[in-house]
């Protein structure tokens, strides 16, 4: 099942009778915003690689070279199209106006998470593999009763996940849902053809997109480091998805980086299966085309790099400055009404805290 | 789609007359009056639709409702709470049955590792108005999987609120609080007590949800139980009366948050306190109760708090469960060894 492609890695356009139509209704708007996401998104990436190393951030997650997917697809939504992310999708999040701050607060393990979903219809990341299908299935549901009454458009709701996620089981009985209530969901499965070290092969032998079959909707493969027709495919299929006809959208890329700072890539994976992605980096080949046709020029390009850098200073700025969660705050939010037990805790710290030295001994029972 | 109004032709609770009614029916009209309520409360779970699930709780409310507002899942207990999850995200309240406590584990991630977590996860951003209904215990005679009591597992879960009401008057109002709350709640429904009957008195709710309430006083010794076991106390107390102890009765009826005041404050007045639940009693939620006891009342304590529980082992084949379920002897004889340690 070859891939779709719109965009060769030399930078050639291909006229696709389906799909091209797509890409040549985009004004310059578009085309230079998606370069822009995707810039950002890798020099947030190296920035926060750098971080990690010198001790600012406890762990990152790069997305480098799956930028393209990422900004085709959440381009092709409109804002009101709910996202459920997994925690890689870092040049999706940034396209629904979450702050590099914003982005990073998890991982400097300032708090759990560091956005408002609801605000950016944009959930919080989720590390727990494939369990935020379900939730999107759900709010797909939720979707289905208020368009019933009234309250709602046609929205579509957006479960990512990735190839190794693909295996859980949350996610077939997230299918199960979408298929049997018709529910608009668009699952977005972004095959980088690793789940830490662990090869696609080891979770399915064919493409991933064919199991949408086995649930009744579509399925369909896109060269997800060519940031066009990734574009393209979500924009063609939204339509139908909005609708009630859920759709898997795979888009086939490479993980360019550790699956997370704490990785050795070295020890599964040869150098030479990695040079020969980055021979497909999807930001290259995109400048190219843009270029080419004239829809950007070298100032421009050099104007973008000047926002990436003063993003990188922001960033270090505000990881440097970000305030933590204190654990009063994590008492406080465990429950969203009194609980006596947490309150007892809290109490209990807080007296142990003031008065460590002449309380000794003393348990919570007997300071009452 | 259909937003009901057939519930108008249903008298309001607050013109109903207190009635006798099973335990189970008494759940059915919660759920009734909930939903005719607040249209944003929804129930989904395996064959509770036109079958009204298999203990016949959700009887007639699809007809009533609708089936988008009962609704009949697929056969997926990750994805019900998966789902609750997202619709309690957009605004929901659903309410999910899962069909048998042994049939809950499935779904155990989705409820530990996300219901329990989010509204901590999103700094209080979103709130999971989620009430979880599990039948639970044994005493039916039934096969594998459908006695359990897999409590302590929830209670040790922060994050969760578990209620389990012992009479028909709780569980109607318990269920209406469940559903109310801002928190996911788990109403443990003690099967074997769902044909109980007892008076529902709908203009006059129950004492708080989440507190421990004394049902029977006495001054020689407490026994401290809930849902399934404190008809099962009432009778012990009332044999132990006969012989001249006078044993008090608290009904826990909420394990998280546990009211562990009114519980100590009993063990602190009678100075010898049985805690009975059907749970293994290793590692089970009895512990948690006999440490808090003695930390608060040591010094009025003429006794250990002493445990009747199930035993370190699968629930056994139904033919076997009369020896491993605590009865009315197994309480009697905690409360005699209490009286053992007597100096
Ligand atoms: C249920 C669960 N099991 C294991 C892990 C540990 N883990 C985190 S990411 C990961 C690999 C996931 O691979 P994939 O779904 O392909 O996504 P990718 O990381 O490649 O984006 C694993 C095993 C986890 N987070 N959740
Ligand atoms: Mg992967």
């Amino acid at each position: 099942m070859q891939p779709i492609q719109l965009l060769a890695p030399d930078g050639s356009f291909a006229e696709d009778e389906v799909y091209a139509p797509y890409i040549r209704a985009l004004g310059d708007d578009v085309l230079r915003e998606m370069y822009r996401s995707m810039a950002t998104a890798r020099r947030l990436d190296n920035e926060a690689t750098s971080l990690q190393r010198q001790g600012q951030l406890e762990l990152w997650v790069p997305c480098l070279g799956q930028e393209a997917g990422q900004t085709g697809v959440i381009t092709a939504l409109r804002e009101d199209d709910m996202v459920f992310p997994t925690y890689r999708e870092h040049a999706m999040a940034l396209h629904r106006g979450i702050t590099p701050e914003e982005l990073l607060r998890q991982f400097r393990a300032a708090g759990h998470s560091g956005w408002d979903p609801l605000e950016h219809s944009f959930n919080v990341y989720s590390v727990v593999l494939g369990a935020q299908t379900l939730h999107a299935a759900g709010w797909a549901m939720g979707l289905q009763r208020d368009q019933a009454a009234g309250r709602a458009e046609d929205e579509l709701v957006v479960a990512c996940l990735g190839d190794g996620a693909s295996s859980q089981g949350d996610v077939h009985e997230s299918m199960v849902f979408a298929s049997s209530y018709g529910l608009p969901m668009l699952y977005f499965i972004q095959n980088n053809h690793w789940a830490i070290s662990v090869p696609v092969a080891t979770q399915s032998k064919h493409p991933l997109a064919l199991r949408a079959h086995g649930y009744g909707f579509e399925g369909v493969r896109v060269d997800g480091n060519d940031v066009l027709a990734s574009f393209a495919v979500a924009a063609h299929h939204a339509p139908q998805v909005r609708e009630g006809n859920p759709q898997i959208i795979e888009a086939v890329t490479y993980r360019m980086g550790a699956h997370t700072t704490a990785d050795d890539p070295t020890k599964y994976r040869t150098s030479e299966e990695v040079e020969s992605w980055k021979a497909k980096d999807p930001i290259s080949r995109y400048a190219t085309w843009l270029e080419a046709e004239g829809h950007a020029d070298s100032g421009w390009f050099s104007e973008v790099d000047a926002e990436a850098k003063d993003l990188a200073a922001d960033l270090r700025r505000a990881a440097m400055s970000m305030e933590g969660l204190e654990l009063e705050r994590v008492f406080d939010t465990v429950y969203a009404e009194p609980h006596r037990q947490i309150e007892t805790e809290k109490a209990w710290l807080k007296d142990f805290e003031a008065g460590f030295a002449e309380q000794t001994g003393e348990t919570e029972g007997e300071r009452r | 789609m259909t937003t009901s109004t057939a519930a108008d032709a249903v008298e309001r609770p607050e013109d109903r007359e207190p009635k006798q009614m099973p335990l189970a029916k008494a759940i059915t009209a919660a759920l009734r009056d909930t939903m005719a309520d607040d249209d944003r409360t929804l129930l989904i779970g395996e064959d509770i639709g036109a079958l009204g699930g298999v203990f016949r709780v959700t009887d007639g409310l699809q007809a009533q409702f609708g089936a988008d507002r009962v609704i009949d899942s697929p056969l997926a207990e990750s994805g019900v709470i998966g789902t609750c999850i997202g619709m309690a995200m957009r605004g929901y309240r659903p309410v999910a049955e899962i069909q048998f406590d042994g049939f809950v584990f499935p779904a155990f991630n989705q409820i530990t590792t996300q219901l329990a977590k989010i509204h901590n996860r999103t700094d209080g951003k979103v709130t999971m108005p989620v009430t979880v209904r599990l039948p639970y215990g044994g005493s039916i005679g039934s096969i594998e999987h459908h006695s359990e009591s897999p409590e302590a597992l929830f209670a040790h879960t922060a994050g969760l609120r578990l209620v389990t009401p012992s009479n028909a008057h709780d569980a109607y109002w318990m269920t209406r609080q469940a559903i109310a709350c801002q928190d996911p709640v788990f109403v443990l429904e003690p099967k074997r007590r769902y044909w109980l009957k007892g008076e529902v008195d709908f203009q006059n709710p129950a004492p708080d949800a989440f507190t421990a309430q004394v049902l029977r006083e006495g001054t020689d010794a407490t026994i401290a139980a809930y849902g399934p076991l404190v008809p099962t106390a009432l009778a012990a107390a009332a044999a132990a009366a006969e012989d001249g102890r006078s044993v008090e009765v608290i009904d826990i009826r909420s394990l998280s948050p546990l009211d562990d005041e009114t519980i100590a404050r009993s063990g602190a007045k009678t100075g010898r306190l049985v805690v009975a639940h059907e749970a293994p009693t290793f590692g089970g939620f009895g512990g948690e109760i006999a440490a808090r006891v003695s930390e608060r009342a040591y010094h009025r304590m003429l006794a250990p708090v002493l445990r009747v529980g199930g035993f370190h082992m699968p629930y056994p084949p139904s033919q076997e469960e009369h020896r491993y379920l605590p009865d009315i002897d197994r309480m009697l004889e905690a409360v005699e060894r209490s009286f053992s340690y007597d100096r």
